[in-house]
Protein backbone atom coordinates (compact mmCIF):
# COMPACT_ATOMS: atom_id res chain seq x y z
CA UNK A 1 0.00 0.00 0.00
CA UNK A 2 2.42 2.75 -1.02
CA UNK A 3 0.53 3.86 -4.16
CA UNK A 4 -0.60 8.13 -3.77
CA UNK A 5 -2.14 10.18 -5.88
CA UNK A 6 0.51 12.93 -6.82
CA UNK A 7 -1.50 16.22 -6.06
CA UNK A 8 1.47 18.50 -6.86
CA UNK A 9 1.35 19.64 -10.05
CA UNK A 10 4.55 22.00 -9.60
CA UNK A 11 2.90 25.13 -10.00
CA UNK A 12 -0.20 27.04 -9.13
CA UNK A 13 -3.42 26.09 -10.90
CA UNK A 14 -5.73 29.40 -11.89
CA UNK A 15 -8.95 29.87 -10.18
CA UNK A 16 -11.96 30.25 -12.42
CA UNK A 17 -14.28 33.23 -11.88
CA UNK A 18 -18.36 33.17 -12.00
CA UNK A 19 -20.24 30.09 -11.63
CA UNK A 20 -17.49 27.69 -12.99
CA UNK A 21 -15.95 29.23 -9.64
CA UNK A 22 -18.37 27.71 -7.44
CA UNK A 23 -18.16 24.48 -9.01
CA UNK A 24 -14.27 24.44 -9.18
CA UNK A 25 -13.94 25.85 -5.38
CA UNK A 26 -16.55 23.57 -3.59
CA UNK A 27 -15.65 20.16 -6.01
CA UNK A 28 -11.62 20.93 -5.64
CA UNK A 29 -11.09 18.20 -2.79
CA UNK A 30 -9.51 20.66 -1.04
CA UNK A 31 -10.63 23.55 1.21
CA UNK A 32 -13.85 25.02 0.06
CA UNK A 33 -13.38 28.36 0.63
CA UNK A 34 -10.28 29.85 -1.35
CA UNK A 35 -8.74 32.64 -0.44
CA UNK A 36 -9.73 33.43 3.21
CA UNK A 37 -8.43 32.14 6.23
CA UNK A 38 -10.62 29.30 8.03
CA UNK A 39 -10.94 31.77 11.12
CA UNK A 40 -13.04 34.23 9.01
CA UNK A 41 -15.04 31.53 7.39
CA UNK A 42 -15.74 30.09 10.33
CA UNK A 43 -17.40 33.66 11.61
CA UNK A 44 -19.37 33.74 8.77
CA UNK A 45 -20.92 30.60 9.08
CA UNK A 46 -21.26 31.15 12.86
CA UNK A 47 -23.20 34.53 11.50
CA UNK A 48 -25.03 32.60 9.52
CA UNK A 49 -26.56 30.78 12.43
CA UNK A 50 -26.63 33.91 14.17
CA UNK A 51 -28.97 35.10 11.10
CA UNK A 52 -31.62 32.62 11.59
CA UNK A 53 -31.72 32.70 15.26
CA UNK A 54 -32.74 36.43 14.84
CA UNK A 55 -35.15 35.51 12.01
CA UNK A 56 -36.94 33.26 14.31
CA UNK A 57 -37.35 36.56 17.08
CA UNK A 58 -38.35 38.64 13.97
CA UNK A 59 -40.61 36.30 12.41
CA UNK A 60 -42.40 35.33 15.91
CA UNK A 61 -42.88 39.05 16.49
CA UNK A 62 -43.95 39.50 13.42
CA UNK A 63 -46.19 36.59 13.55
CA UNK A 64 -47.58 37.71 17.82
CA UNK A 65 -48.53 41.25 16.38
CA UNK A 66 -50.06 40.18 13.53
CA UNK A 67 -52.36 37.88 15.18
CA UNK A 68 -52.90 39.52 18.48
CA UNK A 69 -56.64 41.34 18.66
CA UNK A 70 -55.72 43.99 20.77
CA UNK A 71 -54.25 47.25 19.63
CA UNK A 72 -50.55 47.38 19.80
CA UNK A 73 -48.78 50.30 21.45
CA UNK A 74 -47.41 52.78 18.92
CA UNK A 75 -43.63 52.44 19.19
CA UNK A 76 -43.53 56.02 18.05
CA UNK A 77 -44.63 57.65 21.38
CA UNK A 78 -43.34 54.94 23.69
CA UNK A 79 -39.72 55.41 22.68
CA UNK A 80 -40.13 59.33 21.78
CA UNK A 81 -38.05 61.62 24.33
CA UNK A 82 -39.12 65.07 25.52
CA UNK A 83 -36.78 67.90 24.98
CA UNK A 84 -37.15 71.36 26.11
CA UNK A 85 -41.10 70.62 26.53
CA UNK A 86 -41.20 69.33 23.48
CA UNK A 87 -41.98 65.60 22.43
CA UNK A 88 -39.84 64.26 19.46
CA UNK A 89 -40.92 60.87 18.30
CA UNK A 90 -38.42 57.87 18.11
CA UNK A 91 -35.45 60.34 19.02
CA UNK A 92 -33.69 57.90 21.56
CA UNK A 93 -34.26 54.74 18.92
CA UNK A 94 -32.64 57.15 15.81
CA UNK A 95 -29.66 58.35 17.95
CA UNK A 96 -29.05 54.85 19.37
CA UNK A 97 -29.43 53.77 15.01
CA UNK A 98 -26.63 56.84 14.30
CA UNK A 99 -24.16 55.70 17.11
CA UNK A 100 -24.04 51.97 16.14
CA UNK A 101 -23.69 52.91 12.43
CA UNK A 102 -20.74 55.08 13.65
CA UNK A 103 -19.05 52.58 15.40
CA UNK A 104 -19.60 50.11 12.01
CA UNK A 105 -17.53 53.19 10.58
CA UNK A 106 -14.90 53.16 13.12
CA UNK A 107 -14.77 49.26 12.77
CA UNK A 108 -14.00 49.41 8.81
CA UNK A 109 -11.31 51.43 9.41
CA UNK A 110 -9.56 49.79 11.89
CA UNK A 111 -9.85 46.54 9.80
CA UNK A 112 -7.84 48.56 7.06
CA UNK A 113 -5.75 49.93 9.35
CA UNK A 114 -4.82 46.66 10.58
CA UNK A 115 -4.04 44.97 7.42
CA UNK A 116 -1.76 48.19 6.91
CA UNK A 117 -0.09 47.12 10.64
CA UNK A 118 -0.57 50.65 11.73
CA UNK A 119 -0.55 49.19 15.02
CA UNK A 120 -1.85 52.69 16.52
CA UNK A 121 -4.55 53.97 14.32
CA UNK A 122 -5.92 50.26 14.46
CA UNK A 123 -5.77 50.50 18.70
CA UNK A 124 -7.54 54.22 18.52
CA UNK A 125 -10.11 53.07 15.98
CA UNK A 126 -10.92 49.93 18.35
CA UNK A 127 -11.47 51.80 21.31
CA UNK A 128 -13.41 54.40 19.59
CA UNK A 129 -15.59 51.29 18.09
CA UNK A 130 -16.22 49.89 21.58
CA UNK A 131 -16.82 53.41 23.54
CA UNK A 132 -19.35 54.07 20.82
CA UNK A 133 -20.92 50.21 21.57
CA UNK A 134 -20.78 50.79 25.34
CA UNK A 135 -22.75 54.07 24.63
CA UNK A 136 -25.47 52.30 22.81
CA UNK A 137 -25.51 49.59 25.72
CA UNK A 138 -26.32 52.64 27.88
CA UNK A 139 -28.54 53.98 26.45
CA UNK A 140 -30.33 50.64 26.20
CA UNK A 141 -30.22 50.40 29.58
CA UNK A 142 -32.00 54.10 30.24
CA UNK A 143 -34.62 52.81 27.37
CA UNK A 144 -35.46 49.67 29.47
CA UNK A 145 -35.37 51.42 32.53
CA UNK A 146 -37.89 54.66 30.68
CA UNK A 147 -39.65 51.13 30.07
CA UNK A 148 -40.11 49.00 32.96
CA UNK A 149 -40.34 51.38 35.86
CA UNK A 150 -42.01 54.70 34.40
CA UNK A 151 -44.70 52.88 31.51
CA UNK A 152 -44.67 49.87 34.12
CA UNK A 153 -43.83 47.53 30.60
CA UNK A 154 -43.40 43.72 31.51
CA UNK A 155 -42.84 40.49 29.23
CA UNK A 156 -46.50 39.55 30.46
CA UNK A 157 -48.38 42.67 30.11
CA UNK A 158 -48.57 46.22 29.69
CA UNK A 159 -51.28 49.21 30.03
CA UNK A 160 -50.62 50.48 26.69
CA UNK A 161 -51.92 47.44 25.00
CA UNK A 162 -51.51 44.13 23.54
CA UNK A 163 -49.63 41.84 26.06
CA UNK A 164 -47.27 40.16 23.50
CA UNK A 165 -45.50 44.19 23.34
CA UNK A 166 -43.14 43.29 26.15
CA UNK A 167 -41.91 39.73 25.07
CA UNK A 168 -41.49 40.25 21.71
CA UNK A 169 -39.50 43.63 23.06
CA UNK A 170 -37.46 42.58 26.06
CA UNK A 171 -36.60 39.32 23.92
CA UNK A 172 -35.02 40.75 20.67
CA UNK A 173 -33.44 44.11 22.06
CA UNK A 174 -32.20 42.24 25.05
CA UNK A 175 -30.79 39.64 22.97
CA UNK A 176 -29.31 41.99 20.35
CA UNK A 177 -27.97 44.19 23.71
CA UNK A 178 -26.39 41.18 24.87
CA UNK A 179 -24.72 40.48 21.34
CA UNK A 180 -23.55 44.22 21.74
CA UNK A 181 -22.14 43.65 25.33
CA UNK A 182 -19.86 40.36 24.00
CA UNK A 183 -18.52 42.86 21.53
CA UNK A 184 -17.25 45.30 23.36
CA UNK A 185 -15.52 42.95 25.87
CA UNK A 186 -14.15 41.37 22.66
CA UNK A 187 -13.06 44.32 21.05
CA UNK A 188 -11.34 45.39 24.37
CA UNK A 189 -9.46 42.35 23.98
CA UNK A 190 -8.51 42.44 20.21
CA UNK A 191 -7.49 46.25 20.95
CA UNK A 192 -4.96 45.29 23.95
CA UNK A 193 -3.70 42.28 21.33
CA UNK A 194 -2.53 45.33 18.91
CA UNK A 195 -1.49 47.62 20.67
CA UNK A 196 0.90 45.04 22.69
CA UNK A 197 2.02 43.80 19.21
CA UNK A 198 0.91 40.62 19.87
CA UNK A 199 0.14 40.56 16.05
CA UNK A 200 3.12 41.80 14.82
CA UNK A 201 5.08 39.48 16.95
CA UNK A 202 2.50 36.44 15.94
CA UNK A 203 2.16 35.43 19.33
CA UNK A 204 -0.81 32.87 19.99
CA UNK A 205 -3.32 34.19 21.85
CA UNK A 206 -5.24 32.44 24.61
CA UNK A 207 -6.53 29.40 24.78
CA UNK A 208 -4.99 28.68 21.32
CA UNK A 209 -1.55 27.58 19.60
CA UNK A 210 -2.24 29.91 16.44
CA UNK A 211 0.05 32.54 15.62
CA UNK A 212 -1.95 35.99 15.93
CA UNK A 213 -2.69 38.20 12.35
CA UNK A 214 -3.87 41.31 12.12
CA UNK A 215 -6.83 38.82 10.23
CA UNK A 216 -8.04 38.62 13.68
CA UNK A 217 -9.20 42.26 13.71
CA UNK A 218 -11.00 41.68 10.48
CA UNK A 219 -13.10 38.69 12.15
CA UNK A 220 -13.57 40.92 15.07
CA UNK A 221 -14.91 43.52 12.21
CA UNK A 222 -17.31 40.57 10.78
CA UNK A 223 -18.89 40.27 14.24
CA UNK A 224 -19.33 44.05 14.68
CA UNK A 225 -20.92 45.00 11.65
CA UNK A 226 -23.26 41.84 11.61
CA UNK A 227 -24.68 43.09 15.38
CA UNK A 228 -24.99 46.71 13.05
CA UNK A 229 -26.79 44.72 10.30
CA UNK A 230 -29.24 43.14 12.86
CA UNK A 231 -30.02 46.66 14.56
CA UNK A 232 -31.08 47.84 11.05
CA UNK A 233 -33.75 45.13 10.54
CA UNK A 234 -34.76 45.28 14.45
CA UNK A 235 -35.04 49.40 13.87
CA UNK A 236 -37.29 49.04 10.83
CA UNK A 237 -39.84 46.06 11.62
CA UNK A 238 -39.99 46.71 15.14
CA UNK A 239 -39.79 50.52 15.89
CA UNK A 240 -40.99 51.45 12.50
CA UNK A 241 -43.75 49.18 11.46
CA UNK B 1 -10.35 40.54 -8.30
CA UNK B 2 -8.82 37.16 -7.01
CA UNK B 3 -5.11 38.56 -5.40
CA UNK B 4 -6.50 39.65 -2.28
CA UNK B 5 -4.87 36.58 -0.30
CA UNK B 6 -3.04 39.24 2.73
CA UNK B 7 -6.14 40.04 3.23
CA UNK B 8 -9.00 43.05 2.63
CA UNK B 9 -7.20 45.84 1.62
CA UNK B 10 -8.97 49.07 0.35
CA UNK B 11 -8.72 53.00 0.76
CA UNK B 12 -10.65 54.88 3.53
CA UNK B 13 -12.59 56.70 0.99
CA UNK B 14 -15.02 54.40 0.00
CA UNK B 15 -15.10 53.01 3.72
CA UNK B 16 -16.07 56.95 4.64
CA UNK B 17 -18.66 57.58 1.78
CA UNK B 18 -20.21 53.67 2.64
CA UNK B 19 -20.33 55.39 6.61
CA UNK B 20 -21.93 59.13 4.87
CA UNK B 21 -24.82 56.75 2.54
CA UNK B 22 -25.61 55.21 5.96
CA UNK B 23 -26.72 58.28 7.55
CA UNK B 24 -28.36 59.25 5.04
CA UNK B 25 -30.74 56.03 4.68
CA UNK B 26 -31.26 56.21 8.58
CA UNK B 27 -31.56 60.03 8.78
CA UNK B 28 -34.72 59.20 5.51
CA UNK B 29 -36.38 56.36 7.35
CA UNK B 30 -36.70 58.54 10.76
CA UNK B 31 -38.30 60.64 8.51
CA UNK B 32 -40.94 58.21 7.17
CA UNK B 33 -41.89 57.49 11.10
CA UNK B 34 -41.80 62.03 11.13
CA UNK B 35 -43.65 62.64 8.57
CA UNK B 36 -46.21 59.40 9.80
CA UNK B 37 -46.39 58.39 5.91
CA UNK B 38 -48.63 55.70 5.84
CA UNK B 39 -50.01 52.16 4.77
CA UNK B 40 -48.00 50.78 1.60
CA UNK B 41 -45.90 53.92 0.97
CA UNK B 42 -44.68 53.81 4.61
CA UNK B 43 -43.96 49.51 3.99
CA UNK B 44 -42.50 50.34 0.69
CA UNK B 45 -40.13 52.85 2.10
CA UNK B 46 -38.93 51.43 5.45
CA UNK B 47 -37.83 48.22 3.77
CA UNK B 48 -36.40 49.83 0.65
CA UNK B 49 -33.79 51.76 3.26
CA UNK B 50 -33.70 48.74 5.59
CA UNK B 51 -32.39 46.24 2.50
CA UNK B 52 -30.21 49.10 1.03
CA UNK B 53 -28.72 49.66 4.49
CA UNK B 54 -27.93 46.20 5.01
CA UNK B 55 -26.63 45.77 1.30
CA UNK B 56 -23.66 48.09 1.76
CA UNK B 57 -23.07 46.94 5.50
CA UNK B 58 -22.57 43.25 3.74
CA UNK B 59 -21.10 44.23 0.51
CA UNK B 60 -18.60 47.02 1.69
CA UNK B 61 -17.89 46.68 5.42
CA UNK B 62 -18.08 42.90 5.49
CA UNK B 63 -16.24 43.15 2.28
CA UNK B 64 -18.57 40.54 0.23
CA UNK B 65 -18.37 42.46 -2.67
CA UNK B 66 -14.70 40.97 -2.72
CA UNK B 67 -15.34 37.65 -1.79
CA UNK B 68 -15.15 34.11 -3.85
CA UNK B 69 -18.34 33.66 -5.17
CA UNK B 70 -18.41 30.19 -3.30
CA UNK B 71 -18.39 31.75 -0.20
CA UNK B 72 -20.82 34.26 -1.11
CA UNK B 73 -23.28 32.17 -2.34
CA UNK B 74 -22.96 29.35 0.83
CA UNK B 75 -23.88 32.65 2.99
CA UNK B 76 -26.12 34.38 1.52
CA UNK B 77 -28.26 31.59 -0.62
CA UNK B 78 -29.31 30.01 2.82
CA UNK B 79 -30.96 32.98 3.92
CA UNK B 80 -33.47 32.91 1.30
CA UNK B 81 -34.73 29.97 3.26
CA UNK B 82 -35.87 32.28 5.77
CA UNK B 83 -38.57 33.97 3.36
CA UNK B 84 -40.10 30.53 3.64
CA UNK B 85 -40.41 30.87 7.42
CA UNK B 86 -41.83 34.46 7.11
CA UNK B 87 -44.67 33.30 4.92
CA UNK B 88 -45.87 30.34 6.85
CA UNK B 89 -45.43 32.48 9.47
CA UNK B 90 -47.79 35.23 8.05
CA UNK B 91 -50.23 32.71 7.05
CA UNK B 92 -50.62 31.15 10.37
CA UNK B 93 -50.71 34.58 11.87
CA UNK B 94 -53.73 35.54 9.66
CA UNK B 95 -55.63 32.52 10.73
CA UNK B 96 -54.65 33.21 13.62
CA UNK B 97 -56.02 36.61 13.63
CA UNK B 98 -59.53 35.30 11.72
CA UNK B 99 -60.00 32.62 14.63
CA UNK B 100 -59.92 34.71 17.57
CA UNK B 101 -61.83 37.61 15.83
CA UNK B 102 -64.24 35.03 15.41
CA UNK B 103 -64.00 33.67 19.07
CA UNK B 104 -63.19 36.37 21.40
CA UNK B 105 -65.67 38.99 20.15
CA UNK B 106 -67.86 39.43 22.99
CA UNK B 107 -71.93 39.02 22.71
CA UNK B 108 -70.94 36.90 19.32
CA UNK B 109 -71.86 33.89 20.63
Amino acid sequence: MTQAIRTNTGQALPLPEGIQGIVADWSSDQRAFKNVPWGKAMMWIFLLSDTFIFSSFLISYMTVRMSTTDPWPNPSEVFGLTLFGQSIPLLLIAIMTFVLISSSGTMAMAVKFGYEKNRKMTFILLLCTAALGATFVGMQAFEWTKLIVHEGIRPWGNPLGAAQFGAAFFMITGFHGTHVSIGVIFLLITATKVIRGDLDHERPGFMTGRKGKYEIVEIMGLYWHFVDLVWVFIFAVFYLW
Amino acid sequence: MAAHVEGQQHPIGIYLKIWGLLFVLSTASYLVDYFHFQGYLRWFLIILFMLLKAGLIVAVFMHMLWERLAMVYAILVPTVLLMVLLGIGALEADYTFLTRGVFFVKGLF
